[in-house]
């Protein structure tokens, strides 16, 4: 039960930190901030690589290694082109000719 | 290595995605943020090998090289045009990756000797419910944007008594597994009727909804991630799952605003009550000016202000390229231009505003609503691209109907109207739209792309 109690502390600060960080966000952010965002919640990967590493069973590993291949998709991905898109906006050539 | 030493790198792994998170929020800091978080991930997943819980790197190796490989490929290969499917998709793979770590928990806490206790059997069913409604929801959400499916709103008689019955199935199945946390199957079973479930709850979300429910789908995927944590007793996931959930909800607000319509409205699919009272060919009967290039050509050389406004029909004709020829050539004549872009214009949140930076559009010249709004009465001509919802003055002016309150570009306050669409046929929201027929608007009928070549064509060879 303490662990429990422990764990919905974290999540309650954790949420409530979420919604003070991210407040007025611009419009050309929006998209960004969702692939980015969604990057970080491929931190399900840590869990991932625990499961598919432990080696105890096979079925185990099996959903381990499925898990794996989803999150580091999630990860890799959501952080490329979040950067591709961020470089995209970065980049103003004048557009005087 | 010590478990206090590898909590310790998670401590500064969640500093960095706080960081990071707060960085992607201002465009200033946006490419720092994204560069801090993909470091926290980083520092995650090394201290994460170093556990003395991972026997065997097999699996692990291959398992994050094909991920990495196919991550990789689809987020350096994507047009842009298709990032709302790129979107929705990276969404289900976050909630497909908590149901199966979920699972594994699971199955590793019944093989252990100490009974799984029911506070983790608990977290490992929300997660599986949570994931697999993301998981599901979002390829539904992928295949209407890919236009696999139509994107209309898909409705059926009955359908809220099943899903209501499918939640409760999913629930009364979850339960039996905390009590009697043996057959691992169960767990299953509540992972299939979950997907089914998320199923029958994007189905029915329209394609103009579709900006909030991506954003939904977004949060889902962090507090999917963050049950996991619960369930595997891991900090780390609880702190980034809830922060993700956070910022994901925050702009799943930011987009109901901008409808005016409330997220259950939303995701039951309860369209605003249609009918003005007024038909279609009432408003529109011998009022509709349909001009040509040339025509609008002559009202843009006189003009010194223009403002664009680009809706989804922008997307879809991938006029983008063409706009900014456009821009440039009004620039080069010393007309003014800037872009009016309205929140849930498009199919995801920042849709337009993606489509525009390709397109190398600075970004000082993309204004939002409440920028732009008091513009317009300086403005000499308006050039609305495939939009119709969000600038039907109706949503001021007439209680009554589905869009009433809903914050628009208030366009039919400039001088002139041009308006690019196919044709007259009514936007999400049913009900036809009076800037059309008013008497400052000339309609450009046809394809968004097409048109804007042949007003850049038409100025070029005019006056």
């Amino acid at each position: 039960m303490e662990t429990a109690v422990l764990g919905l502390t974290i999540f309650v600060l954790a949420l409530f930190a979420g919604f003070e960080i991210i407040t007025k966000v611009p419009p050309t952010l929006h998209t960004p901030l969702m692939s980015g965002a969604n990057a970080i919640s491929g931190i399900t990967l840590v869990g991932a690589l625990l499961a598919a590493g432990s080696e105890r069973d096979w079925l185990l590993s099996a959903l381990g290694f499925v898990a794996v291949v989803f999150a580091t998709i999630n990860v890799v991905g959501g952080f490329l082109v979040t950067h591709r898109m961020l470089a995209m906006f970065r980049q103003r050539p004048k557009m005087e000719p | 290595m010590n478990a206090a030493v590898i909590n310790l790198g998670y401590l500064g792994a969640s500093a960095l995605f706080v960081v990071g998170l707060k960085g992607l929020a201002h465009p200033r800091t946006a490419q720092r943020g994204n560069l801090l978080g993909s470091l926290g991930m980083l520092l995650a997943v090394a201290l994460t090998l170093l556990d003395r819980r991972i026997l065997g790197f097999q699996t692990v190796v291959v398992g994050m090289g094909i991920g990495a490989v196919l991550g990789a490929a689809l987020a350096l290969k994507i047009h842009m045009t298709a990032m709302p499917q790129m979107v929705a998709l990276l969404n289900g793979f976050g909630g497909g990756a908590s149901v199966f770590v979920a699972g594994a928990g699971l199955l590793e806490r019944q093989n252990a000797v100490v009974p799984a206790l029911s506070q983790f059997t608990v977290a490992a069913v929300a997660s599986g419910v949570i994931g697999a409604v993301t998981f599901s929801g979002s390829l539904v959400a992928f295949a209407k944007l890919q236009e696999l499916v139509t994107d209309r709103s898909l409705r059926f008689p009955g359908r809220g008594v099943l899903t209501a019955g499918l939640a409760a199935v999913a629930f009364g199945l979850g339960l039996w597994l905390v009590l009697t946390p043996e057959p691992h199957a169960a767990y299953w079973l509540v992972v299939a009727v979950s997907s089914l479930l998320g199923l029958l709850l994007v189905l029915p979300v329209g394609g103009a909804d579709m900006p909030v429910v991506i954003a939904l789908l977004n949060s889902c995927s962090g507090l999917a991630a963050a049950t996991t944590g619960f369930a595997l007793n891991n900090n780390i996931l609880i702190i980034a799952g809830s922060l993700v959930g956070a910022s994901g909800f925050i702009l799943t607000q930011i987009m109901c605003r901008a409808m005016n319509r409330s997220l259950v409205d939303v995701m039951t699919g309860i369209a605003p009550p249609a009918g003005t009272g007024r038909g279609d060919e009432d408003l529109y009967a011998g009022r509709v000016k349909a001009g040509s290039p040339e025509e609008v050509a002559l009202l843009f050389a006189a003009a010194r202000r223009v403002v664009i406004v680009p809706g989804y029909g922008m997307a879809v004709s991938q006029a983008q390229h063409s706009v900014a020829h456009l821009t440039e050539l009004l620039h080069s004549r010393d007309i003014e231009v800037e872009f009016a872009i309205h929140p849930v214009a498009g199919r995801m949140p920042g849709h337009m505003n993606v489509l525009l930076a390709e397109a190398n559009i600075p970004y000082e010249l993309l204004k939002d609503l409440d920028d732009s709004n008091p513009t317009f009465e300086q403005t000499d001509v308006v050039l609305v691209i495939g939009a119709n919802d969000v600038v039907n003055p109706l949503a001021r002016t007439d209680r009554t109907c589905p869009i009433a309150g809903m914050p628009i570009l208030d366009v039919d306050k400039a001088q002139a109207v041009v308006v690019i669409k196919r044709s007259l046929s009514p936007g999400f929201a049913g009900i036809p739209n009076p800037l059309f027929a008013a008497d400052k608007t000339i309609m450009l009928f046809g394809d968004g792309r097409e048109m804007v070549q042949a007003l850049l064509k038409a100025l070029k060879e005019g006056p």
